[in-house]
Formats: structure tokens, sequence, C-alpha cells
């Protein structure tokens, strides 16, 4: 088996993360009701990440929370029950515009049951959706608004991601071929 | 993955990692009934049968406030108005519930074992909603969540069982769970009720209720059993309240965090106090809300167990 390759390294997801918050500050006037929403596993972090680069763009602190989508998924007849995380959304999103922040956009399933997830908890003004890597194989209409990097991958190959958070020894995105 | 299972059916078979599973799942489908829609797609579509062949108010109704909460459709099942009456034997009752596409079966029934006998002739998905004096594994389930939601820990504490043990599914599934989870385990009650045998699953006995509840940070008050009891185990209700009954002058001698919990239906003035019943050491209701939140965890586990290893990784 080949080792695996490093698509970001520490500095890369930082730029990334740094452009992403950029974008969304272009798109979106300042003070416009801005929220980020992570997906655990991987996207939590990376929201809170942004939301702190986001609040020194704004010069004012942008909320963050935490969406699970697990009781949302639309494969729980075909898999063994995944585990769930706590969903910890301490505000309100309605007639808020909510950036649902992800790891990896693979198949687009993950976007829409946040999408339907998020639908149960009020009615947002806008959805948009932030990822750090795009790896194609969409079998859903989905298409992030912003993207860390787009790596084409074949179906047999998996995106990692390393963050301090969770316990790694450094940021890092790698590409491993599946065992 | 720690859940793998098609079925519950009891807590002694179930490792300590699966009851865990159980209990964080069980946290964030808690959070969903504080959420203004207590709602959510998990199990559209599937069939939910209470299949209870002895009488039951409260299981009945959080296991089926569950399966609405998770989307899937609920078919209540009562003695009472049933072919039972017509001499169906249970066996071809619920192979008929099947023949309808139930998706899953919650049994309650008067013998122990029924809900093990009907996994093993059917399909469906099974759930033992308490099975003779056997097993009453959600009610485990619950009061572990409760107790660990209260007391931040299971391992380490000292939980006393106090009542009728000997006809108690709930008191086998508690004993079961809370000995998994590493806390101590006393028993007490009349020497009829509670007998030394009870060791052998590796609690402590004792007929002394002071003693037993003197360092309990759990005091847990079971019901006694009237409709299982073929005689007479005690004197009089009145002995029993005196001696075992837990009164206020005999909560003053307990750690002053000591919580009381008791399964329900509570009998007033018999094994427990009133006044007591309603302090605020008292989870006796939010045992009743955290039941809601494990049934439903229970549903959702056991829906995507039995899935060959192969699929049961997910990128």
């Amino acid at each position: 088996m080949s080792d695996p390759t490093v698509i970001l390294d520490a500095l890369g997801i930082q730029r990334a993360l740094t452009r992403i918050a950029h974008e969304i500050a272009e798109r979106n006037v300042q003070g416009a009701e801005v929220v980020l929403l992570g997906i655990p596993v991987g996207g939590d972090h990376l929201a809170a990440r942004l939301a702190q680069t986001l609040a020194g763009i704004w010069n004012l602190s942008v909320p963050v929370g935490i969406l699970d989508v697990t009781m949302h998924r639309d494969d729980l007849d075909h898999r063994v029950a995944p585990m769930m995380h706590p969903t910890d959304i301490p505000f309100d999103v309605n007639g808020k515009v909510v950036v649902l922040v992800d790891d990896v956009l693979f198949s687009g399933r993950t976007t829409r049951a946040a999408m339907d997830a998020l639908n149960d908890l009020g009615r947002p003004k806008k959805i948009q959706l932030a990822v750090l890597v795009d790896r194609g194989h969409r079998e859903l209409p989905i298409k992030a608004d912003f993207v860390g990097k787009n790596v084409p991958t074949s179906l047999d190959e998996r995106i990692c991601l390393l963050l301090t958070e969770a316990g790694a020894a450094q940021d890092e995105v790698l590409l491993k071929k599946k065992v | 993955m720690s859940w793998n299972r098609k079925h519950l059916l009891d807590i002694e078979s179930l490792s300590a990692a699966e009851l865990t599973t159980i209990l964080d799942t069980a946290r964030s489908f808690k959070a969903v009934g504080q959420r203004a829609i207590k709602k959510v797609p998990a199990l559209r579509g599937k069939t939910v049968v209470n299949l209870f062949v002895e009488p039951s108010t409260r299981t009945r109704i959080s296991f089926e406030l569950a399966a609405q909460r998770l989307s899937a459709d609920v078919i209540n099942f009562s003695i009472e108005a049933s072919s039972f009456k017509k001499g169906e034997t249970l066996k071809d009752t619920a192979l008929n519930l099947q023949a309808l596409n139930a998706d899953f079966i919650i049994i309650r029934h008067s013998a122990s074992g029924a809900p093990h006998f009907l996994s093993r002739v059917l399909d469906a998905h099974v759930i033992n909603a308490g099975d003779g004096a056997h097993e009453h594994p959600t009610q485990a389930l619950l009061d572990a969540f409760t107790i660990r939601e209260k007391k931040g820990k299971i391992a380490g504490l000292n939980v006393t069982i106090l009542g009728d043990i000997l006809y108690s599914r709930v008191a086998r599934s508690d004993i079961w769970a809370l000995l998994k989870l590493g806390a101590n385990v006393t028993l007490c009650g009349p020497s009829t009720l509670v007998p030394k045998t009870f060791e052998q699953m590796g609690c402590r006995v004792t007929h002394d209720v002071n003693e037993a509840i003197r360092e309990a940070d759990i005091i847990n008050l079971l019901r006694i059993q009237h409709e299982r009891q073929r005689k007479t185990m005690f004197p009089s209700i009145g002995e029993y309240t005196q001696l075992f009954g837990l009164t206020k002058a005999r909560l003053e001698r307990t750690k002053p965090d000591a919580l009381i919990m008791h399964p329900g239906p509570i009998n007033r003035g018999v094994e427990i106090d009133s006044e007591i019943a309603d302090c605020g050491r008292s989870v006796i209701l939010e045992q009743v809300t955290n039941g809601l939140a494990v049934r439903m965890a229970v549903l959702f586990l056991v829906n995507g167990g039995n899935v060959p290893p192969e699929a049961a990784s997910y990128t």
C-alpha cells in the first residue's frame, strides 16, 4: 500500500481558511447576521477557526455552533447506527445567514442532511456552504459556496483531516487509499 | 462501532461499551425533546408495534412517543382487544404482525424469555419492554442515564436498591447495568424478597435499611409487586412501611446529596413518604423524561444493527 499523500499542510490549511473567511466577508455585508455552524467531526473545529478569523476581519464576534446531522442521514437503514455528536447552537437561526462548515464535500448527502436538520431548528434567511476540501463525486445537486481546495480523487481513496484540536500532532489533510 | 445488535433483549448480554453507546446516543435525543420541533426523520416509513401482553401505561406511552418522535408509525396492541382472548399463540400473533410488515416489535409479556423467543422466530427487530420477573432493559438504561446525568459518573457510586427484588425485573436489569458500569450495588428489603442468592450476581445484600442507605449516593426504591407474589411475603403493608419504607426520619440519616429514584408507579405512604417523592432530591419525574430519550436511542441503534461488518464503516 502506498504512503498517504499530503494535500494540505498546516500552513496550507491556515491559508485556505483565511481565504474562505475573506470570501465570506466579501459575500456578506458586515454584521449581516452571519452565523457559522460546523458539522462534526472536523467541521466543528474548522467553524471555530473561521469564526475567529472572521471576527478579526469584521471586528465583531461571530456566533458559532455545532450541528450534528446523524438523525437526518438518508443511509440509516444500510449501515450500523452512526455515532452521534451533540448539537450545540447557542443562538436562534431564524433570519440568519447560516454558513455550514464541513471538512470534506463528497457525495453531498451530509450537506442535504444538514439542511434538513437546520430546517427543524428554524428558518434561516440564507444557507451557504464552506468546505476545506471538495473531492468531487457528487450524488446530489449541491455545490459549495466557499472551497479551500479542489482535489480530484478516485472512489477508492479517502481524505483524512487531522487537526490539533482533535488531538493530532499537527494540522494536515491526507489522501489515502482505502484499506 | 460499539453497537451492532438487531435486538435489545436484556442487559445481561451487553458490554459496558454497548451500554455507554446507548447512553451517549440518548443524550443527543434528549436535546431533540427540548426543541420546538421534537421530531427527527430517522425511522421514517418504519412500523413499530407495541405488543403489550401485560398491562402497562408509562412504558407503552413512552415507547409510543419515542417511535413517533423518530417519525415511525405506531400500532398499539393490547391484550384486552386481541385474539389472545380467542386462544391465538404469541408466535402466531407476532407472525401476523410481521406479515403486516412491522419492522419493530416492542414486547411486554408475563413470561420470562418471551422477547428472546420472538427474536428467534421473527425477522423484525425485537425490543424487550419487560418480561416476567426477568429483565426490563430500558428501565435500567434510563436509570443509568439519570444517574450519569445527575452525578456525572456511575463508576464508584454506591447504589442501594430497596424493596421487592425477588419479583422485580427492574432490579435484575438495574443490577446488571450498574455493575457493568462500575457501581457498587447494595440490595435491601425483607429477607423473603431479597434472598442472599443475589450476592452471586456481585451485589451486597442486607436486611437493615438504615445501614443500606447510610453511604448510598443513589437510593432506588421499588414497588411491591403484589400481582407477582403467589403468597404473602411479609406480614402487612404497614409493617413493610415501618421496617423498609423511606421515611423523612430515615432520609435525614443519608448523605445530603443522595438522590431518590423510583421506576413508578409509586405507592405513596408505602415504600416512600409522600413528601419525599416530591422533594428536591427526588428525580422520579426526570426518570420519565429520560426514559423517552433512552427509548429513542434504542430504536435508533437497533435499526442499524446486524449489518455485515464491511458495511459498518462510512466515509
